[in-house]
């Protein structure tokens, strides 16, 4: 495959930084504004995608190493775990007042754990697709 | 009525493209587009006419939507990519065996 | 052999739209008290302001387990098919 021209590579590479830091966005506030862990987790999938189409594979792989999987398996683990500690001991909130009000971040329990753990999972999920759909079409 | 003509059209063409075109990517991007259809229509079932949409920080009113249908279609979309996803490497492993994505030209052999 | 299969999607697309056309008119639900009791109660019970993301997380919250498992065997699924075992 042919190489990306300097244009396209330096836009890729500014523009990473801003595309990781909105999508992390989107996953913390997920409790406040519209967003939440799967949307978060999809944009900062696509700032992977643009790295991987401007860059090629090798260069990103040897950023990232092959050891995806079994922190895949590790975030799910954790998530399930949140989700038990959540059902057992009740969800716990603090005072929010009622109606409509400009919203404060340390609210609503352990909805913004979860919401970071889904965030993550998404992420790792969609670029191990990526990058094994990326290494089998290359010949 | 008007509302709900677009996600029936959107299935329509779905349709189309997955009984008449013979690429393989065409037929995976008719799948998509049935999916779609399907989610648009599930949405605007929880229409309120005039209403915002239901979060509370800095609302105008709380006349709002349905918020049901909005949580039920996260885990539809999420199931429709990874359907795409799986239906991709097969397109992939087609390719590798038979050297074409025409999808009249392999048959099983033996 | 086209036009019967092409007269058969004609008769599909117009069974959807009379469908679609007698249900009831869009903007109007009728009687639905499970999304009045979330949006009347969400705020005091859960303490988020977004009443999407606490029923995502908080009311249904196992149904976020299973699809978490379901991208996670996607994932697993996709790794599979690319690999080949060596040797042997």
């Amino acid at each position: 495959m042919k190489e990306m021209s300097v244009i396209v590579k330096t836009l890729a590479k500014l523009l990473f930084p801003f595309t990781m830091m909105f999508g992390l966005y989107l996953v913390i506030h997920g409790h406040l504004t519209p967003g939440g862990g799967f949307q978060g987790g999809a944009v900062m999938a696509s700032g992977l995608a643009l790295m991987l189409v401007a860059y090629g594979r090798k260069r990103v792989v040897k950023k990232t190493g092959e050891t995806i999987l079994p922190l895949l398996g590790l975030v799910l683990f954790v998530l399930g775990s949140v989700e038990f500690s959540n059902f057992a001991l009740g969800s716990h909130a603090e005072a929010v007042a009622f109606g409509p009000n400009a919203g404060a971040l340390l609210t609503a329990g352990t909805i913004p754990v979860f919401s970071l753990g889904v965030g993550i999972e998404v992420l790792l999920g969609l670029g191990l697709i990526l990058l094994m759909l990326a290494m089998g079409v290359e010949e | 009525m008007i509302l709900y003509a677009a996600p029936m059209i959107l299935i329509g063409l779905g349709l189309y493209a997955i009984m008449f075109k013979r690429n393989l990517i065409k037929i995976v991007i008719g799948v998509g587009l049935i999916g779609a259809g399907a989610n648009l229509f599930f949405i605007t079932l929880g229409y309120r006419e005039g209403a915002v949409a239901p979060i509370f920080t800095m609302a105008p009113s709380t006349h709002m939507v349905l918020p049901m249908p909005q949580a039920a279609i996260l885990t539809s979309i999420v199931i429709g990519v990874a359907i795409t996803a799986l239906m991709l490497s097969f397109a992939v492993n087609y390719y590798k065996s038979y050297g074409t994505l025409d999808s009249a030209k392999g048959r099983l052999k033996g | 052999m086209r036009y019967i299969a092409l007269a058969a999607l004609l008769v599909v697309l117009g069974f959807l739209l009379l469908g679609a056309a007698q249900l009831h008119p869009a903007g109007y639900p009728g009687k639905v008290l499970m999304d009045d009791y979330f949006i009347n109660n969400a705020q005091e019970e859960t303490g988020s302001n977004n009443v999407v993301t606490s029923i995502v997380f908080d009311y249904r919250g196992y149904d976020t387990l299973g699809e978490a498992t379901v991208l996670f065997t996607a994932a697993v699924g996709v790794t599979m098919l690319f690999t080949r075992r060596r040797g042997k």
